[in-house]
């Protein structure tokens, strides 16, 4: 997903010149090393310093820049997080945050690298937007709304590289703040986001394998929420399923679990997300999820599919 | 009267006194319609505030501002209102209604108000965000100087430090800082307390900066402080200053940082401002 991302930002920053990037001491691979090269002056390095990352972004943006501060997703917003509210949130500047690692990619890391909670905090804070891909084709997508976007800051929530593309299938375009359907499906609808998208993937085989359709959908928006398609969804599934790499409290499925009330959803509801522990386990990013209850085998275990 | 250089105004020092007692009757005369305002703070830097917009400040001919200012120390936004009504580029009736329903002037500046380029308040982010302005403009080929003014308790703040690296790193010498130095965090004296907060001028230097220590009530040596700067570097002017500076019973002691006065202590604030005068 990184490597898209810069792929992309680079082609866009060779036709607008108001496009720059601001990173804190992370190494710009791939594309991103070519637009520093071509582009010096745009690309700046703070170093270890986020919170001048933000402040820095917020300055470039109230002068009409387009600026992107860039770096793991834990350092984007939990160090500079009164940057992120103050600067770009409470003056509603068009600042995209990227913030690369996002759940708890960083497995071998610790949690003092996780990211688990971003996504409900980002959703937290008044004017930002907060987009998930689940795959480098909607990393492609969403960097482009970012970069021609007036509305405010965005969190641009990735994993790393080396992503799947999932997203082939769609019928739809990307469209910002619009839920879109990867699979389809009649019998059960997994509602997921980021690259566990996969995940929901894997489970809908496995519906399949009993004889179920199971549709999965990219909730690739979650801030603003497509309230209407997911109560729509509510309605017209027996059996609705969120599957997310985020902490409980703030998540996705606790605002569609909220959506199911207000909607007096009739459906079998389950929800399975990050657990809210701090899991010491230094293995692979499946072994942590494992840890987290979001195997897709422990996942399967308690919908029932055999 | 000054001459001034080619990014600087003509200023006239004694409209200038004259002009700043006025501004602190002002501020004195909005203190009576609130509970509490922050007054201290603003007399502190009010005259570091009227050489910027009088005296730094370019504007094009439809009165907008080719330079910009942006009042770090949130809590000191005061002497900004109060100039900008000046300027007309507030209204009396906006001043009048200052934290008042239906008013649009909170006690801390607000980037949707007339005149105002960011929002403050939360200290230790005035620079970083007049570090990505300066970096904007130099990127832009503008010539456009970015005017900020910070409190000492502000240098407190890690990322002020940050900041001070960053413009360093970038050379911005588009960037001009003011330290509203009063010596007074809201509860105590911070060189009574804070020791190593000191020396000032030789930190900022280790940091990349120019720097240069002035009597901040003295509007021509903060003139000439600019005026006299070497460049090629962001320049920090530390403005010695006297937190309450101009009505005795509010200079150097700290409730005065958030209260309004009674009518007495009013009366003798008008006073003094108009002894001051004579």
């Amino acid at each position: 997903m990184r490597n898209r991302f810069a792929d992309t930002f680079y082609e866009i920053g060779k036709v607008d010149p108001r496009l720059c990037i601001i990173v804190a001491d992370i190494s710009p691979a791939g594309s991103m090393a070519k637009f520093r090269g071509d582009f010096p002056r745009r690309f700046i390095n703070t170093g270890v310093s986020e919170q001048i990352m933000i402040g820095m972004a917020a300055g470039m943006a109230q002068r009409g820049l387009r600026p992107f501060a860039y770096t793991i997703a834990t350092f984007t917003l939990y160090r500079p997080f009164e940057m992120v509210r103050d600067d770009l949130c409470y003056q509603n500047l068009p600042v995209t945050i990227v913030g690369i690692g996002g759940g708890v990619t960083y497995s071998p890391l610790g949690a003092t690298h996780y990211a688990q909670e971003d996504v409900s905090i980002a959703c937290s804070i008044p004017n930002m937007s907060v987009i998930a891909p689940c795959d480098p084709s909607e990393t492609e997508a969403a960097t482009r709304w970012c970069a021609q976007q007036q509305i405010g800051p965005v969190y641009l929530r990735l994993g790393k590289a080396g992503e799947p593309i999932i997203s082939n299938d769609a019928k739809t375009p990307w469209t910002f703040g619009e839920l879109r359907v990867l699979r389809e499906g009649s019998d059960v609808c997994i509602l997921s986001y980021g690259p566990i998208t996969k995940r929901a993937f894997e489970v809908s085989d496995r519906f399949a394998d009993c004889g179920q359709s199971a549709a999965v959908v990219s909730v690739h928006t979650l801030k603003p929420l497509d309230k209407p398609a997911i109560t729509d969804i509510l309605a017209r599934f027996a059996h609705v399923v969120v599957i997310e790499e985020c902490a409980p409290n703030g998540s996705l499925s606790m605002r569609v679990k909220e959506l199911a009330w207000e909607s007096r959803a009739m459906c079998r509801l389950d929800t399975f997300t990050l657990r809210d522990e701090f899991i010491h386990c230094y293995g692979s990013h499946d072994d942590l999820l494992a840890k987290h209850g979001l195997s897709t085998a422990t996942i399967c275990d308690h919908l029932c599919i055999p | 009267m000054l001459t001034a250089p080619s990014f600087m105004n003509a200023y006239d020092i004694s409209a200038a006194r004259g002009r700043c007692r006025r501004y602190r009757r002002r501020i004195l005369d909005i203190s009576q319609q609130v509970t509490a305002l922050h007054i201290a703070p603003a007399f502190s830097c009010l005259e570091i505030t009227d050489v910027i917009y009088h005296g730094m400040m370019r504007q094009y001919v439809d009165g907008s501002y080719r330079d910009v200012f942006i009042m770090s120390k949130g809590h000191g936004c005061m002497i900004q209102y109060v100039i900008l009504e000046d300027k007309d580029i507030l209204s009396s009736k906006d001043l009048d209604l200052y934290c008042k329903p239906g008013g649009r002037l909170g006690a801390h500046p607000d980037c949707e108000t007339p005149g105002i380029v960011a929002s403050t308040g939360s200290l230790g982010h005035g620079l970083g965000m007049a570090a990505g302005q300066a970096y904007a403009e130099n990127l832009k080929g503008a010539d456009t100087r970015i005017y900020c003014v910070l409190s000492d308790g502000e240098f407190q703040e890690g990322s002020t430090w940050e900041a001070m690296l960053m413009a360093a790193n970038l050379r911005l010498d588009n960037l001009i800082a003011f330290m509203d130095y009063n010596d007074f965090n809201s509860l105590e004296r911070i060189s009574e307390r804070q020791r190593a907060f000191y020396p000032l001028v030789p930190k900022a230097e280790a940091f990349g900066w120019e720097s240069v220590e002035v009597d901040g009530h003295d509007e021509e040596a903060i003139l000439q402080a600019v005026l006299g700067r070497y460049g090629g570097r962001p320049l920090l002017v530390v403005c010695r200053t006297v937190k309450g500076k101009g009505v005795s019973y509010m200079e150097n002691v700290p409730i005065w940082h958030y209260r309004s006065p009674s009518k007495e202590e009013y009366h003798q604030g008008i006073k003094e401002l108009s002894e001051g005068a004579a």
